[in-house]
């Protein structure tokens, strides 16, 4: 072996050596900066507390209803803000109707806009009602969406809705987004 | 403008002791290069008529005043403002009976100067009101696609080594009715008002990602807040490991109510609704929720019917605030024409002013740090001489994105959706001094 070869392997092993040292300083350094102060917790712990509904279908609870059951809760619980019909109390209360093809400016509702029925269950399980929001159990929320729905003549009214049937459910805009999370 | 209107503005007190500076005009209608911006006793719009006049010539005798003859008040624990200022309000719409809670503030762009915004100014939006929440009881739970799913007080938290930047914050709607066909009869705070730039401390959400172990399989965040609509919002893993924090405190003290106390996401440069408030859960995905604010709305239907959604980072964008909507020029003379500029994706490079309508334009002077995805404060001289004009600023950041014209803004963009309007504000001056909103 000549000479240089022998200094260029020697070079290497140095190197090596160094980015062992600095890789081994680097992890302690990161153990050093672990705080660990957040306290184990698990799934089950969170079943109360996780309302997240995805269109996956991971999220929904037991329970189920029908239009005809969601009518009575609607008309007692909803209607106030979105009118009797579902045709709403102004442009944002208006839950019904509209067609994103349409000539002139669409209207966008829960039936001609929103891509997913879990959003319907999501939404309405957190936020709604208004002035109560989370006072319906999960039967409730199934009744009163399947209404929502039969009032776009996206389901009949004696169809049961529940967390299997709903992932049947193709809502009329499913194909109209496009995902521009990556966009820089 | 000829060289003969200026003459006639230096014997008017104004510029006339300096007459060695020459005002070197820049661009049609007036401007006049930034480098007189120091050199030159600017008023602000409106404040021109004490200054162009003599204190002799008024026959004003100084005296000492009242407040300089008697003890002032004591200290106080928490600061009040001079009761001379307490016209400088947020304007919000009237509550609405059927949407508790819902609704917006918006800051007073033109009676504010340099890039960070009081807290008690700072704009708001809320979609089910402010929570009263108790820290001691506040909890942050992190889980789904995690080694270890972790819950966290805010005493736990306030332990972490933390960060200070600042940052504008801007809501996705800010300036939405510029969409509409008719210019709005406004003012730079009720068009433009839904932003505001803070320094903003907090812990990196990595760091607390990192202690509860991401799964590989994890693509998404997805946060949820404490209020009454538990509003939620999907963000990419991506995005999250990078710049997103858990803002702790706002200008240094405590993050208010109105801002998410104990604790919010901040999403530097990107659209005020995923800076989720209030923020009680963080759960890992490989998917989004696609949450009701995620599609419903927040969401931007182009003109060919389909619909971005997650369309996150603000646009390069700038607004003139002095002039600016329903203000009136008094007096002929030089004015400081000043704005704010910001960008999502970077940080302001040059900012230029149009006072023709966008025929000729001046470099604008940028001051103060020039920090990214912060809002940045400029400044130029204007010889106002009793013509009509229209003045226009035009941003441009680190990456090369030159804020649009309207025009192109809403040929591109279409107007079905009112998110994200970033193009070039005009703000007409009549003879009369008036300044209004126009599209031009």
């Amino acid at each position: 072996m000549s000479m240089p070869n022998i200094i260029e392997k020697r070079n290497k092993l140095v190197a090596l050596s160094l980015a062992i040292i600095a890789l081994i300083s680097f992890s302690s350094m990161m153990q050093a900066q672990t705080i660990g102060l957040g306290t184990p917790i698990s799934e089950s712990q969170l079943q109360g507390f996780d309302l997240i509904a995805p269109p996956n279908g991971s999220g929904y609870p037991d329970g189920s209803g029908t239009a005809v059951q969601g009518k009575v809760i609607f008309d007692r619980r909803c209607a106030a803000c979105h009118a009797m019909d579902g045709s709403g109390t102004s442009g944002n209360t208006r839950l019904v109707g509209g067609n994103m093809q349409s000539a002139e400016r669409p209207i966008r509702t829960v039936g001609s806009y929103w891509p997913h029925a879990s959003t319907l269950f999501d939404y309405v399980r957190r936020a709604m009602p208004a002035d109560a929001p989370k006072s319906l159990s999960g039967s409730e929320v199934y009744q009163v969406i399947a209404y929502v729905l039969f009032l776009n003549g996206i389901v009949d009214d004696s169809m049961v809705l529940n967390k299997d049937s709903i992932m049947d459910i193709d809502m009329p805009n499913k194909d109209g987004f496009i995902d521009s999370s990556q966009a820089l | 403008m000829s060289d003969k209107d200026l003459e006639k503005v230096a014997g008017n007190g104004l510029i006339n002791r300096r007459s060695d500076i020459d005002l070197e005009k820049v661009a049609g209608n007036g401007l006049i290069n930034r480098r007189h911006l120091l050199g030159l006793g600017l008023a602000g719009a409106g404040s021109l008529a004490s200054s162009s006049l003599l204190a002799a010539d008024a026959g004003l005798n100084l005296e000492i005043p009242g407040w300089s003859k008697q003890p002032g008040a004591n200290a106080n624990g928490y600061g009040t403002r001079s009761r001379f200022t307490e016209n400088i309000q947020r304007m919000s719409g009237a509550p609405n009976p059927l949407y508790p809670g819902g609704g917006a503030s918006r800051s007073p762009l033109h009676e504010l100067q340099g890039s960070i915004t009081p807290n008690s100014l700072h704009f708001e939006r809320h979609h089910a009101g402010i929570p009263d929440i108790d820290p001691a009881q506040h909890k942050l739970v992190i889980h789904g696609l995690v080694r270890q799913p972790l819950v966290f007080s805010y005493e736990d938290l306030l332990r972490y080594p933390m960060v200070s930047k600042i940052y504008f914050l801007e809501c996705s709607g800010n300036s939405g009715s510029l969409f509409g066909p008719n210019p709005a009869d406004g003012t730079a705070q009720s068009l433009h008002g839904l932003v505001s730039g803070a320094e903003w401390t907090g812990i990196p959400l990595s760091t607390l990602l990192d202690e509860a172990g991401v799964e590989p399989e994890a693509r998404w965040i997805n946060a949820v807040g404490a209020d009454a609509a538990s509003m939620g919002r999907s963000i990419p893993l991506n995005r999250a490991m990078d710049d997103v924090m858990l803002a702790l405190y706002q200008n240094g003290e405590p993050v208010r109510p109105a801002q998410g106390y104990p604790m919010r996401l901040f999403v530097p440069g990107c659209e005020g609704n995923i800076s989720v408030k209030w923020l009680t859960q963080i759960k890992l995905s490989t998917e989004p929720t696609h949450f009701r604010d995620e599609t419903s709305k927040y969401t931007d239907t182009r003109l060919d019917r389909k619909s971005l959604q997650f369309t996150f980072p603000m646009g390069t964008k700038s607004v003139i605030t002095s002039p600016s909507g329903k203000m009136k020029l008094e007096r002929q003379g030089v004015y400081q024409v000043t704005g704010i500029a910001w960008s999502g994706r970077g940080s302001i490079r040059r900012v230029e002013v149009s006072a023709d309508g966008g025929r000729s334009w001046a470099d604008a002077m940028i001051e103060s740090h020039q920090s990214e995805k912060a809002l940045a404060r400029f400044r130029i001289p204007w010889q106002w001489n009793g013509g009509s004009a229209v003045l226009q600023s035009r941003a441009t950041d680190s990456q090369g994105n030159v804020q649009p014209s309207r025009t192109s803004l809403v040929t591109e963009k279409g107007n079905i959706s009112t998110y994200h309007y970033h193009g070039i504000q005009s703000w007409a001056v009549n003879t009369a001094g008036d300044v209004a909103n126009v599209y031009a």
